[in-house]
């Protein structure tokens, strides 16, 4: 595996796509090079005591060969710090961090994202659709309602992917749950590819097993070095005792490998 | 010693350290994870995570939240036990110029005595240091480090078996450290290290649960830097043995308080997750510091605190 760096990385770019979710954009040549889908970077979100730990973001979109790009949704103090940031600024990254998705040449594929979730999966289908014979890629993305949903789709449609949607009111594609939309697909085993809210992620698995697709999910836990050093960010193994950590042995785990609460 | 060069050596027993910077316990994993991150080549030495005699998987999560300028951890000592660490962990060791300390902690005087033993047999293992913070399952889960007499006899224990230096780790949560440290002084310890975390919670308003899954847990981080140096500072002068000072310590100007106020050394902990080079910067810091002020040593700062 690459040996993760740290990086003062400049932003180059940031973008407001709805009332609370950001894209930042950051010159950050040896994270660019390095990363791989699924993998995340620790931010510092500000040279203070308060708050004190790096915040974990997906790496959503590897542009060029130096810029890297997060999205992230304002939920607390760091977020929404980062929500200010603007061109110029320098960010302090450390990574590419973690193990992410696993390219398989088995087909089709499916990606599912549920809200936020689709932050790593803009970047595994790039990298998807430039494999020499471009597998066959269905994306699922469900979000709390038709404004965020936009924000979250447009890109992953102008990669030229099947793009099929939910929304929890109902205000864009299926009125529910990103999970029932598996129930309309056609039989054959496909390659999960999971990202989102934990209970989403859980279902989908669950769906997956019945349906005997193989399923990665991307599992998100607190974080306070996302060096493999704190042990802060534990999940049950599946099989046996003890338990796996989501920053050194995921954040992406075959849905069998861990236990689901 | 050419002149702007000032003499960063410490001395801990019988190990001289290239400079009085290590890392804590717990906050540097085995060393190996921060290689990409950090020279550990120009570290005074590693603390490496605590090792149990048997591996333990720790507690359910979550196991770690942030408050205000600090941390909670409630990790459980998770750990991958002598016989791994000795196979896996150490061998990493051979390949850096920097010695490792191994944290050891146990439920019984006899866990402690045994890990003693088993790393006294280990070269690469250049100091011990005892985290005597654990319950004591003897005692009915009291922790060692809250009783003198216990503290003393792990001490004991672990001193008869291990002939490279012992340090203690003593812990905050108690009425008077000092006595807890003439204890373990008496116990045979070369050194005592201070301080451990502090015991906290935190409470999440909205779900009225608490954020940890083991409701309380170690307070971490520059939060607990004044508590940290008041002990030290009183440490300093009840024990004739080194003091090795612990608590939020992120910069070389948090060092020096720690020195002046009588510390032999450092341990850089929290300060690791948010800042990986803080360790080698305080080693940098530290050399500019005693340029600066015209000192050619650093033990000329050693308890030079005016009062
Ligand atoms: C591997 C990984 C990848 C992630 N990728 C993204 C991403 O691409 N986009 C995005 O918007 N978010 C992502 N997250 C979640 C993101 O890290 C948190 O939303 C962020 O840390 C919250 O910081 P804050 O200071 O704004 O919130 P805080 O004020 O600290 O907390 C607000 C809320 O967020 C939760 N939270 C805080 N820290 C974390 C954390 N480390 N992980 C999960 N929940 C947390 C808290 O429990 C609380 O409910 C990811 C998390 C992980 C572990
Ligand atoms: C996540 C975490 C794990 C820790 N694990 C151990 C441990 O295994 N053994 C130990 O003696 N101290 C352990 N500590 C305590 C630290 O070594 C240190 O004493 C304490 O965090 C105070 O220093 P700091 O404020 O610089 O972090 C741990 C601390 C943290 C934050
Ligand atoms: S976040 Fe520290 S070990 Fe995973």
């Amino acid at each position: 595996m690459d040996q993760p760096g740290q990086e003062n990385a400049t932003i180059t770019r940031t973008e407001q796509l709805t009332p609370d979710i950001f894209r930042i954009t950051v010159r950050a040549p040896g994270i660019a090079q390095a990363a791989r889908p699924g993998q995340f970077v620790m931010v510092r979100v500000a040279d203070a005591y308060d708050p004190l730990l790096r915040r974990p973001f997906s790496i959503h979109q590897v542009i060029g060969p130096d810029q890297v790009q997060i999205l992230f949704k304002v939920v607390g103090k760091g977020t929404g710090i980062l929500a200010r940031a603007t061109v110029g600024r320098e960010l302090d990254l450390v990574g590419p961090l973690g193990r992410g998705f696993h390219i398989t040449r088995q087909q089709p594929l499916c990606l599912i994202g549920g809200g936020m979730g689709i932050a790593p999966l803009l970047f595994l289908a790039q990298r998807l659709c430039q494999v020499p014979e471009k597998p066959e890629i269905l994306v699922l993305v469900g979000a709390g309602t038709r404004s965020e949903l936009l924000a979250l789709a447009r890109d992953l449609e102008q990669l030229g992917l099947a793009v099929r949607t939910a929304t929890d009111d109902g205000s864009l594609g299926h009125h529910g749950l990103v999970g029932d939309l598996l129930a309309g697909l056609d039989r054959r085993a496909r390659q999960a590819y999971v990202c989102g809210p934990y209970p989403m992620m859980r279902a989908v698995a669950g769906q997956c097993r019945v349906l005997g697709w193989s399923c990665e999910v991307s599992l998100e836990t607190m974080m306070a070095c996302g060096l493999g050093a704190c042990l802060g960010c534990a999940v049950p193994r599946g099989q046996g005792d003890g338990y796996l950590h989501v920053c050194k042995h995921g954040p992406v785990f075959d849905a069998q490998e861990v236990a689901w609460r | 010693m050419a002149i702007g060069q000032p003499d960063l050596t410490a001395r801990i027993g019988s190990l001289i350290l290239k400079n009085p910077v290590l890392t804590a316990s717990g906050t540097f994993g085995y060393g190996e994870e921060f290689a990409a991150l950090v020279n550990l080549d120009r570290l005074g030495a590693v603390v490496v995570k605590g090792i149990s005699l048997k591996a333990r998987s720790g507690n359910p999560m979550p196991r770690v939240v942030e408050t205000a300028c600090g941390m909670l951890n409630a990790i459980g000592l998770e750990n991958v036990g002598a016989e791994r660490f000795i196979t896996e962990k150490l061998p990493f060791f051979q390949k850096i110029r920097t010695p490792l300390v191994a944290n050891i902690l146990g439920d019984s005087v006899a866990e402690y005595r045994t890990l003693a033993r088993r790393l006294e047999r280990e070269s690469l293992v250049a100091a011990l240091e005892v985290n005597i913070s654990c319950p004591n399952v003897k005692k009915g889960g009291v922790a060692f480090g809250i009783d003198p007499d216990t503290a003393r006899a792990v001490t004991e224990a672990v001193r008869k078996e291990f002939t490279r230096p012992v340090i203690v780790k003593l812990s905050p949560n108690v009425t008077d450290i000092t006595v807890i440290a003439r204890a373990v002084e008496a116990g045979g310890a070369d050194a005592v290290s201070l301080i451990n975390t502090l015991l906290g919670m935190a409470i999440d308003g909205e779900t009225r649960q608490p954020r940890l899954a083991n409701i309380v847990g170690g307070l971490s981080g520059p939060a607990i830097k004044p508590v940290a140096l008041r002990m030290v500072w009183q440490v300093a002068r009840a024990v004739r043995i080194p003091v090795i000072g612990i608590g939020g310590i992120t910069t070389a100007a948090d060092a020096v308080e720690f020195l002046l106020a009588g510390a032999t050394a450092v341990q850089v902990g929290t300060a690791n997750f948010f800042s990986p080079r803080a360790s080698e910067e305080v080693v940098d810091g530290l050399a500019a510091y005693l340029r600066k002020q015209g000192l050619e040593s650093v033990g000329e700062l050693i308890g030079g605190l005016i009062l």
